[in-house]
């Protein structure tokens, strides 16, 4: 027994040497290119900010494009597992190919930090997914948010106009109870595709059931789309958008036609209008003033955020990992993921997060702000619901 | 349904339909002069609309750079194909043609651009800048592969297409744009609201029909066009050069492109990737059209238009797929209708 361990603390000291030399590596897939570039380009941009250095550990950032497609991103995934030999995968930028992406991780054995929405990537928690965690809010968060603002607003008809993709599916799968929930009723639901050049059928369908309300439930600058021709129908009821629109560039193209519109964010979007008491408005502010000093004013998109969220969340479990184990090792990415799971009150620039071996998320109420867009800028409505 | 949404999803389908007309106008002509599926079409679209978004934001567009690179592959790839018969004089034509004509067009995008001149010149300035890419990439692309089959000659192409959207996400970036509308004028019509945009669109469609059909029936240069659409051999018996005909259709081709570009830039917002599904549509007109007849392709696009609108209303999750549902009938009748081909030559 007593050879054991004085042979392990030799082995100890030996390996323990060269740790300086052996940095941690973090694999980054992420859509810079494809039908997902407006949520993958921010997020590319926020990895050159992170830092070069995590606990007195050097950190190496390996960032691959997965183009949106689900083979790429699983390819880029081992890749980084095998060949790189990572210590942690970050990406992607969104849900089906974070999906394809878990298996990955669970066969590796590598703690993964998704970029994505759908709460269908941590749960319902099992053996593959003990090995991912997420960084950007889950749609039921939001979806609540939007129901709860619709039923005090006295709304009691809904009319839904979504991508006809995954995001759309989500977000009608996660609205459909709650609005039922709070007896709202849902007077009709129509899809349209991203690249579509005109919504106009779907508007009509739309306004001719009558709805108080209408959520459009699309990301980015073509969830202006059925808004605009809405309005030009001379659709008069309330508009509610999704936290997928949360870019300057959806104002851009959007213009006076979005005044009113209320959607549901991450506290990021508002950082400076939330109270001094927020913790979380330091910290979003220190990633705003670093960002648009790189990349120029007004130039951040919440997309992004996620990105230097995941590089928190890592910080701050690295650290832990570190005692236990070197990187580069399946010791260290095991305890890596140990470390994930036990993180407790780490804020960051979407909330303050608090893991559980259930719940690979860890937001709450915190997580999102209700958001009105008024002059062609982003409010706060109010601070937490 | 009632009359009045009826004609209201007429009357968009009629406005998309024109864009889509435009679209298979192009593709039937750049096919029947020289046997490509010309798949690129529908970047020309995007490279049109975003062009004219970035003069309007006062903004060097992107294609400026992209276009004096192409002029630079063609001015390489014209050389290599006159390296026989290179003289001074060549020399100097292709230099004119494939380096100083964009690095003119360039210039004046370059002095325009901050001043914001006003829509009118920012669109022609716009087409200025897209139709010459026809020819070049014409030039770079699919002159070296003129002997090849259809089938070859399909693959360059979307090697072409896949290339062009790589660049359009390098230059114009992720988002989308849209532009003010060329009229703002709008007037009432029954339960319709007829805005001066539509008009725009509709009444442009019909002039280029009408241009082609005087090009082709009363200019030289368009029954050249048609002779080495006809016969390639023959053509060339008569002392017409096919690679400057292919050269000129992929020019008007770009042109109608760049063209449909700012006609749609106002009605909705367009991205980097929009062109390839508005490209398709129009594809699929131009195949009800047998890629042969003008005024059939022109005639299925504004039907495709009116299927994507009333299907968008019927049931809009299956939009897409009703309309290129509506390529089958049609693929079976032209096939049992006509004998099979052995030669396509």
């Amino acid at each position: 027994m007593k050879r054991i361990v004085w042979a392990l603390a030799l082995a100890g000291t030996v390996l323990a040497s060269p740790v300086l030399a052996q940095p941690i590596k973090i694999g980054v897939t992420i859509a810079k290119t494809g039908p997902a570039a407006s949520l993958g380009i921010p997020q590319a941009n926020t990895v050159t900010l992170l830092p070069t250095e995590i606990g007195g550990q050097k950190v190496e950032w390996i960032v691959l494009d997965d183009a949106t497609d689900t083979t790429k991103g699983v390819a880029n995934a081992r890749k980084l597992a095998s060949d790189d030999k990572v210590d942690a995968i970050v990406g992607s930028s969104v849900t089906p190919v974070s999906l394809a992406m878990v298996e990955v991780a669970a066969e590796a054995k590598v703690p993964m930090i998704s970029l994505a929405a759908s709460s269908k990537i941590v749960a319902p928690m099992d053996d593959k997914r003990r090995w991912v965690f997420k960084a950007p809010q889950n749609d039921g968060l939001m979806a609540e948010a939007i129901a709860t603002h619709m039923a005090k607003a006295g709304v009691k008809s809904v009319g839904f106009i979504g991508f006809n993709d995954a995001y759309g599916d989500g977000w009608l799968a996660e609205i459909t109870p709650r609005l039922e929930a709070k007896g709202i009723k849902l007077a009709a639901t129509e899809r349209y595709a991203r690249t579509d050049t005109s919504v106009t059928g779907q508007a009509l369908k739309v306004m001719a059931a009558k709805p108080d309300a209408v959520l459009i439930a699309g990301s980015g600058t073509p969830a202006a789309l059925p808004q605009k021709t809405l309005k030009e129908r001379g659709y008069a009821g309330k508009y509610y958008q999704t936290h997928g629109v949360a870019n300057a560039d959806f104002l851009r193209v959007g213009g006076k036609d979005l005044e009113g519109t209320v959607l549901p964010a991450g506290p990021l979007l508002v950082a400076e209008q939330l109270p001094e008491s927020n913790p979380v408005r330091k910290v979003a502010l220190d990633y705003t003033k670093a960002y648009e000093a790189k990349f120029g004013a007004g130039s951040l998109a919440t997309f992004g955020g996620h990105a230097y969220d995941a590089e928190v969340l890592l910080a701050n479990a690295i650290p832990v990992a570190l005692k236990t184990a070197k990187p580069g090792t399946p010791e260290f990415r095991s305890a890596l993921r140990d470390a994930l799971e036990g993180l407790k009150d780490v804020v960051y620039t979407n909330g303050v997060v608090n893991m559980t071996p259930t719940d690979h998320v860890g937001q709450d109420d915190r997580a999102r702000v209700m958001v009105t867009i008024e002059n062609g800028r982003w409010k706060l409505l109010s601070a937490t619901n | 349904m009632d009359a009045t949404i009826l004609l209201l999803l007429l009357q968009d389908g009629v406005v998309n339909g024109a864009i889509y007309a435009l679209i298979a106008l192009s593709l039937v002509l750049v096919f029947t002069v020289t046997r490509v599926i010309l798949i690129p079409q529908g970047e020309f679209v995007a490279y049109g609309a975003l062009t004219l978004a970035s003069l309007e934001a006062g903004t060097l567009p992107g294609t400026v750079p992209l276009l004096l690179g192409l002029g630079g592959l063609a001015f390489l790839a014209d050389c290599a194909e006159a390296r026989h018969t290179l003289d001074g004089r060549t020399l100097l034509r292709l230099a004119l043609r494939d380096l100083a004509l964009p690095a003119l067009v360039a210039a004046a995008a370059w002095f325009l651009a901050p001043a914001k001149p006003g829509l009118l010149i920012e669109i022609l300035v716009t087409l200025a800048i897209v139709t010459p890419m026809g020819g070049f990439l014409h030039a770079v692309a699919f002159r070296p592969l003129a002997q090849a089959s259809v089938l070859v000659l399909l693959i360059a192409s979307v090697g072409v297409h896949l290339a062009l959207t790589g660049l359009g996400l390098v230059f114009f970036g992720a988002e989308g744009s849209r532009t003010p509308p060329l009229s703002e004028a709008s007037f009432p019509a029954g339960p319709l609201l007829v805005s001066g945009q539509s008009l725009w669109m509709i009444g442009l469609t019909l002039a280029i029909i009408l241009g082609l059909w005087l090009f082709f029936s009363r200019t030289l240069l368009g029954k050249a066009l048609i002779a080495t659409a006809v016969n390639r051999l023959g053509a060339r018996l008569m002392g017409i050069a096919p690679s400057l005909a292919g050269r000129l259709s992929f020019s008007v081709a770009a042109f109608i492109g760049a063209l449909s570009g700012v006609l749609i830039a106002p009605l909705t917002t367009v991205y980097y990737d929009t062109g390839f599904l508005i490209g398709l549509k129009g594809f699929v007109a131009a195949i009800i059209g047998g890629l042969a007849s003008y005024p059939a392709a022109a005639a299925a696009a504004i039907l495709v238009g009116i299927i994507e609108s009333v299907a968008s209303f019927e049931a809009s999750a299956f939009k897409e797929v009703i309309v290129f549902m509506a390529i089958i009938p049609v693929l079976l009748w032209r096939s049992l209708r006509s004998a099979p081909i052995e030669d396509e030559e």
